[in-house]
């Protein structure tokens, strides 16, 4: 069971302005029938230029329909460029939090706010120079590098949480991964790039040979690559490892720290089997 | 406090009060360990041998055919990781897209390891074609498993059927009959079935307990090794209270079975039915006739199933859904999935599953709920228009 907050169940149980503002000025429609959720949004501005009122109507779970509640709550009564500055943060905040799984639910109600501005304004959001990266959920490139900002997202799943991209059948999970990297460069894991298998396994031997055998070497130890195997890295022990009962030990809390830290962190170091 | 509602018993269910007091003394009285050579340990061992023949007797199995495991998932785990060690050389595995995740997931752990694995697909109704099973095995197969009863829709596969035709070409034959024990009549004595698993909490026993079935001379390779336990089959110290719980549970669903197939049967038809009746734009997913008596999947066109839930969660009312947001992933449950169940249905599909515990007043309950619930999430959706209710009306 998700652990909601009493705002986020008071505005799923009473949720406020709920329907369709008539002669709106702004309207929106995200997400759809099949991805699980769908917010419809329409407002109207007042003689000031504030929003007089504001409608919407949600196909989804408890927090997709309280963020949407809450969003009209927030920005009733603002001018447009008040309302434009809300971020998916406030809204999240504004109901005392969400579930991190359900982040995506504030990020819905963040771009049917930005498309029903955009509606008032006459701009019609050409999708021309974005692209699909998540084609089960229909997220593109801006949508995920908007979230990874105004979120300080670091990592797929991360992403998957506030947009839903990577949620569906994963094979987008290396795409998104390098907009994060793209986007937050900083946030790049150590040597996190996409080795091909020949660069992974000269990496794994210059590591070997500069970073790890001179230790072992120390001590009267050697090891011996013997193979890659996706990401099991498959090796022998020599010298005094070869009969060392600690040497698993070595492998576990030296060897492979060394080479996750300095190769790729998915790397799993194991003994091979002697037959 | 407001009363609870339990229709969520494929999930788990109550334990029943007769299974908590014959637990009990096992905590603080007769705690001993069976394995001790003292009588105060060695007294359990008989307890537990009483227990071991109450589950025999359920399942039409002698008492040396079971083994006593953690729960459902280790017996699935065990059942085909001992079948692939009987036969290194054979390397398929033939399983169904509808399987728990028990069999699933460790399926696709085995395809990473270089097993080739057959899932094969379900009709509309979540019914496998028998031909194409059999088409499925081949002499590299090493073992079948398939669900005897689906937790989501309650529907049948002809395992008796299906296991015949795998022992004529030699393959090992398992069933997940977790959801099936207990509500069916089942006698391993008179079908083909190599190993059967079940569990404790679905049969109104305790949570923590399973059993392995594994037919006498069948080869077996244990998963938990290190001790001497259940005949060297299953290693570590036996939890001796849910045994003696799980012994008594299976005492009373077998005198219960004929309950779960009138009662339980007939409320659950009229829950549905009223259901049917009363919400327009719904469908029932599963064959209706090849069904679990105490279980409905029912779909809701237009609403999302968290928000169901969570509707019926203020009066009390447990149920589960196959909709993406109560699973924590994002797409709606991979039982209606294989089953075609469009994605607009699959997201507002609400399984109600019964049990000997409930209550006429609790169903009449339920039906005057569930219509105001649609309807107001259905106000809040943008995909259903008054044309919608007027095409019903």
């Amino acid at each position: 069971m998700w652990e909601y907050t009493d705002k986020v169940k008071d505005h799923f149980l009473h949720p406020r302005n709920v329907g369709e503002v008539q002669d709106p000025d702004g309207v929106a429609e995200v997400g759809n029938i099949a991805c699980g959720d769908s917010l419809r949004l329409t407002f109207k501005l007042d003689e000031n230029k504030r929003i007089a009122d504001v409608k919407f109507k949600t196909f989804g779970c408890a927090s997709a329909i309280a963020t949407a509640s809450a969003l009209t709550e927030m920005i009733k009564g603002m001018t447009v460029e008040e309302a434009e500055k809300v971020t998916n943060q406030d809204i999240a905040e504004f109901l005392g939090g969400l579930p991190e799984e359900k982040m995506h639910c504030s990020v819905m109600g963040k771009q049917a706010l930005e498309k029903a501005i955009g509606n008032y304004r006459g701009i019609f959001h050409e999708r021309v120079d974005e692209q699909v990266v998540c084609e089960c959920f229909g997220v593109t490139d801006r949508e995920i590098e908007q979230a990874i900002r105004e979120n300080n997202l670091q990592s797929v799943e991360d992403v998957t949480h506030y947009t839903k991209a990577g949620g569906g059948c994963g094979n987008c999970h290396e795409a998104i991964q390098s907009i994060i990297d793209r986007v937050r460069p900083e946030a790049k894991p150590v040597s996190k790039v996409n080795l091909s298998n020949i660069q992974k396994i000269r990496l794994i031997e210059e590591t070997i040979e500069r970073e790890i055998r001179p230790s072992l070497k120390h001590d009267g130890g050697d090891i011996e690559l013997i193979d890659v195997i996706d990401n099991q890295v498959i090796v022998a022990t020599r010298g005094a490892c070869a009969h060392c009962p600690s040497s698993l030990n070595t492998l576990k809390a030296f060897v492979e720290p060394k080479l996750r830290e300095l190769v790729s962190p998915d790397l799993v170091v194991v003994v091979e089997e002697v037959i | 406090m407001m009363k609870t509602i339990y229709l969520d018993n494929n999930a788990t269910t109550q334990v029943a009060p007769e299974v908590v007091e014959v637990m009990l003394p096992y905590f603080h009285e007769l705690y001993g360990n069976p394995s001790s050579m003292h009588s105060f340990g060695g007294q359990v061992a008989g307890k537990v041998r009483e227990a071991r023949e109450k589950v025999a007797d359920l399942i039409g199995a002698s008492p040396e055919e079971i083994i006593f495991t953690s729960c459902g998932t280790e017996s699935d785990n065990t059942a085909i990781l001992s079948a692939l060690a009987a036969h290194l050389e054979k390397r398929h595995i033939v399983t169904s897209r509808v399987e728990h995740p028990a069999i699933k997931v460790l399926c696709s752990h085995l395809s990473k390891k270089g097993y080739r694995i057959t899932e094969l697909p379900v009709n509309g109704d979540g019914l496998l074609d028998m031909d194409q099973y059999e088409r499925s095995l081949t002499p590299d197969t090493a073992v079948v498993s398939l669900m005897w009863a689906n937790n989501e829709t309650g529907v049948f596969f002809p395992v008796e059927k299906a296991a015949k035709m795998a022992r004529e070409r030699g393959i090992l034959f398992h069933s997940d009959a977790v959801q099936a024990v207990g509500k069916i009549p089942i006698s391993m004595m008179i079908n083909d079935i190599d190993m059967l698993s079940l569990s404790g909490h679905k049969i109104h026993g305790p949570k923590g307990i399973g059993i392995l079935y594994v037919r006498k001379g069948t080869k077996f390779s244990p998963f938990l090794v290190g001790g001497h336990q259940e005949k060297n089959r299953r290693g570590g110290t036996e939890n001796i209270p849910s045994i003696i719980g799980l012994g008594k549970a299976c005492e009373v669903a077998k005198l219960n079975l004929s309950t779960e197939n009138t009662t339980v049967r007939r409320l659950r038809d009229r829950l549905e039915n009223e259901i049917l009746a009363r919400v327009p734009e719904c469908r029932i997913n599963g064959d209706r006739v090849n069904r679990l008596p105490n279980t409905t999947n029912i779909s809701f066109g237009f609403v999302e199933g968290e928000s169901i839930l969570l509707m019926m969660d203020e009066y009390g009312i447990c149920a589960s859904s196959g909709s993406a947001c109560t699973s924590g992933s994002l797409q709606p449950s991979h039982v209606l999935r294989a089953m075609g169940v469009p994605f607009t249905m699959a997201h507002g599909s609400i399984r109600f599953s019964l049990s000997v515990y409930s209550r006429e007043e609790e169903i009449d309950f339920v039906i005057a709920k569930i219509p105001p619930i649609i309807g107001r999430l259905r106000e809040l959706s943008p995909f259903w228009k008054p044309d919608n209710q007027r095409a019903m009306s």
